[in-house]
């Protein structure tokens, strides 16, 4: 032990490759930088600022699921309920929206957000007072909270010209140029990021996933930090099936059907440890920026829609290979974390 | 020391699970400023009383004073805001979490309501430096060596001011530095006033270490002694309540013919041109130090790691052992030394897991008939005196001793007439041990022939009819039993000269 050394100390000589090197998300960068050049060589309209547009229009839905998703993978579980949530919520809220045309879209973001909440504390309730494992837990209510859409709407759709213009302007409305619904992602973004950073509780999502026996010999409230982490989830996919109503001006019985394949597919890419106890929120950030860059590169080179759906699930495992290979590569010069 | 009043005072505590005592009418009185060690076999009820102490189990009966005032713990937190805080065997860390994050979790410093990484580094800097660890507190603890691990954990220990530092055999897996690097905590932190219990089965680190010892046997309470008044033979016979006259009872058997030639045989990166020949009836005992490369021989015997160079004959005819399930067909058993990862199957049964290697045997026509499998897993069993409610235990719910026993079980099951053991005794206490010691003398005399690597001298010494010691991936020297002494295996496990020794 006398010659015990950090890891560290060898490269104390911080230069900035170095930096770069530690930094997790950069393997992911590179991939993406790799991706834009490809395709804008292919077809040079990627490049322009519309579709750079588009695709951050198209994944600001995915990024504040995917986020939802991570904390809660990070916990070791998982939340196979977000789509079926999202569903619920938009059918509930659309439904209201309509019959109350007055009410302010803040109201009904509260109300998804409200409805959302008890979705998850019920998923929250069944993992640690039922100790169902979250995987069974959430594919039941995912079932469950599916069949409510039913039964809630009788199988009718709430359409575009019933819903009223402030309610559809909530999405896409640009009052500050850029359009709402990214900037919200954005500030969900900059919150989870604190809240995972810079708060106990948001440590103790960290703390349970990495080792949660020890986590409650340490006197983590292990099961109200689990609880706490679904009913976020839900909250979450409260305040984007509002969004999802809003921007696709509908609510349908098959809203955000399979979504949840999606939101862990970018919290995976994004470099969130399946295994719990790592991951971070510029990583979920950049792992949906590339499905959704992926998904719109497909389009503009022309791949057969048919092919599309194989293609993206291909291009997904490349990534995770690719971006487990670079990091691999990059932790040799750089050491840990 | 006994007119101050205990840190730690327990009187009449008793603990049963399902109606099994694990602990009966046991005291303890430990007091501040000293290292007092807790003494008994495995299944004696030690790790019961700990965690009574740190609140993970609450006792049935019986009272808890701590300073002087009685106290009830309902969980390890309530346990931990009173002072007490424990070093597992194993660590419990978090590998995702920085080392500041590790020693201060659920307390990170908050600053104006936020997490202050710039805090936490610094406080946890400080509690390294105190401790004189060198270590980055920014490092991530998947990253650290076990030794480095416990650090960790006693700066943890530290951060909340324990007044009770308890640690269950926190040297198992420590190299001899890096135990004496701990001894020199742990003394400092008596010489600060907190009171330590300290486990571990070496007895010669408690006679280094330890204050008092108290002993345990079968969950009752045996006595309380001062470390200074007592010698190995006594501890040993409070541990086991006879006297071992003889701990390593080698029978004088008859060698028989060679049965396992091993001829040039070589590993690249491992080891190089080791030749040496197996008789039946015979234990063959290897010595060497950890990564001389004893493991990777048996391994390649085994056939895990098939040789680059080199012949093995069994028999006087020359085999080629590419796979474990070729070594099996030729007779071959292998126990490795790390049985929690290789040796057993932890989520399985006992019976599941005696039964494992020879399947087989147990099957008619592809469809395992579980009558026969059950009959040779309850033989197996009871013939190694395995402690367990029955075959149809998990086998992580056994303690280490019982552990090794199920895994001898699945070996013997295979019938072989070659066994490699790899030290068979690591981490078991000293009653189990001579159960183990007595099976290999044994089966010795039934003329199995016994390849055994161990690391503890006496244990070669004690129970090999040959011994070969390999330095450096090389045989370096061969000894008969009748001269080897302790002194020699060392120096040739060393490659120190003999003058240089005193």
């Amino acid at each position: 032990m006398a010659t015990t050394y950090s890891a560290n100390d060898e490269k104390k000589g911080n230069n900035l490759f170095l930096t770069l090197v530690r930094f997790r998300e950069l393997s992911i960068m590179i991939i993406i930088l790799l991706l834009v050049i490809l395709v804008s060589i292919r077809n040079p309209a990627f490049l322009s600022i519309e579709n750079f547009r588009d695709i951050l229009l198209n994944i600001s839905i995915l990024v504040i699921v995917a986020l939802a998703q991570t904390m809660v993978i990070i916990t070791r579980g998982i939340d196979l309920s977000v789509g079926s949530m999202i569903g619920l919520v938009a059918m509930m809220v659309a439904f209201v929206t309509v019959s109350f045309p007055e009410m302010s879209p803040l109201v009904a973001v509260l109300l998804g957000m409200a409805i959302g909440s008890c979705l998850g504390a019920f998923n929250g309730f069944l993992i640690t007072m039922g100790g169902v494992p979250p995987i069974i837990a959430t594919l039941g209510t995912l079932s469950i909270y599916r069949g409510l859409i039913f039964v809630y709407s009788g199988g009718q759709w709430v359409n575009s010209y019933e819903m009223p213009d402030g309610f559809r302007a909530l999405a896409k409305g640009a009052p500050l140029g850029i359009p709402n619904i990214i900037l919200i992602a954005a500030v969900v973004a900059v919150l989870v990021h604190l809240f995972l950073n810079f708060t106990r509780p948001g440590r103790d999502i960290y703390t349970i996933g990495s080792n949660p026996d020890a986590a409650k010999v340490a006197g983590v409230n292990v099961t109200r930090t689990t609880f706490m982490v679904y009913v976020i989830s839900g909250v979450l996919c409260g305040l984007a099936a509002v969004l999802w109503a809003s921007r696709f001006e509908s609510a349908q019985t098959n809203t955000a059907l399979g979504f949840e394949l999606q939101s862990v597919a970018a919290s995976v890419v994004g470099g969130v440890s399946i295994l719990g106890g790592s991951g971070s929120v510029l990583g979920v950030v950049l792992g949906a920026f590339l499905l959704g860059i992926i998904e719109n590169a497909l389009t503009l080179v022309r791949i057969s829609p048919f092919w599309q759906l194989a293609a993206q699930g291909l291009l997904i495992l490349t990534a995770v290979i690719v971006d487990s290979a670079i990091s691999r590569r990059l932790q040799r010069f750089g050491g840990e974390s | 020391m006994n007119d101050k009043i205990p840190v730690i005072r327990m009187r009449h505590v008793s603990k049963s699970f399902g109606g099994v005592h694990a602990l009966k009418d046991v005291q303890l009185d430990i007091f501040s400023g000293e290292v007092h060690a807790l003494l008994g076999e495995n299944g004696a009820g030690k790790s019961t009383l700990i965690k009574v102490i740190t609140g993970v189990h609450q006792p049935d009966e019986g009272e808890i004073d701590l300073n002087g005032e009685r106290v009830y713990f309902n969980n390890p937190r309530e346990a931990q805001h009173q002072g007490i805080a424990a070093i597992y065997q194993e660590p419990s860390l978090f590998p995702d979490l920085s080392i500041a994050e590790n020693i201060l979790v659920g307390r990170q410093p908050l600053r104006g309501g936020r997490v202050s990484w710039g805090q936490m580094n610094k406080e946890a800097g400080a509690l390294l430096k105190r401790l004189g660890v060198d270590l980055n507190p920014r490092t991530k603890a998947r990253n650290l060596s076990v030794a480095q691990q416990q650090m960790v954990e006693i700066a943890r220990a530290l951060s909340v001011e324990a007044r009770v530092l308890i640690m269950d055999e926190p040297t198992s897996s420590l190299t001899s530095n890096e135990v004496d690097e701990l001894f020199r905590i742990t003394k400092q932190l008596r010489a600060e006033g907190t009171a330590v219990i300290f486990i571990s089965h070496r007895l010669e680190e408690l006679f280094a270490l330890a204050d008092r010892v108290t002993t345990l046997r079968d969950g009752e309470y045996v006595g309380t002694r001062e470390m200074a008044d007592v010698t190995t033979e006594g501890l040993i016979q409070m541990m086991v309540g006879r006297k071992l006259d003889d701990l390593f009872p080698k029978q004088a058997v008859e060698i028989g013919e060679v049965v396992l030639e091993v001829d040039h045989l070589s590993v690249n990166g491992a080891f190089k041109d080791i030749s040496f020949k197996l008789h039946a009836g015979e234990i063959l005992g290897m010595a060497g130090l950890v990564g001389a490369g004893r493991t990777d021989v048996a391994r390649s015997i085994f056939g895990v790691k098939p040789a680059t160079a080199g012949e093995i004959k069994i028999d006087g005819e020359t085999v080629e052992i590419n796979s474990p399930q070729k070594a099996m067909a030729l007779g071959i058993g292998y126990v490795p030394e790390d049985r929690q990862n290789h040796g057993l199957i932890l989520p399985m049964t006992i019976g599941d897991n005696v039964t494992l290697p020879m399947l087989d045997t147990y099957a008619t026509k592809g469809w395992l008939n579980p009558k026969k499998e059950k009959a040779a897993a309850v033989e197996g069993v009871q013939k190694l005196e395995v402690k367990a409610y029955g075959i149809e235990q998990k086998a992580a719910e056994l303690s280490g001793g019982n552990q090794q026993k199920v895994v001898l079980a699945k070996w013997l099951s295979t019938n072989p007439r070659i066994l490699i053991l790899d030290e068979p005794t690591r981490g078991i206490d000293v009653g189990t041990k001579a159960a183990v010691h007595g099976l290999m003398s044994n089966l010795a005399s039934q003329g199995m022939a016994i390849l055994m690597i161990s690391s503890e001298l006496p244990e070669v010494l004690g129970m090999s009819d040959r011994i070969l010691v390999m330095r450096e991936g090389l045989l370096t020297k061969e000894f008969d039993r009748s001269d080897a002494t302790q002194e020699k295996l060392m120096m040739a496990a060393t490659g120190t000269v003999e003058a240089a020794l005193p």
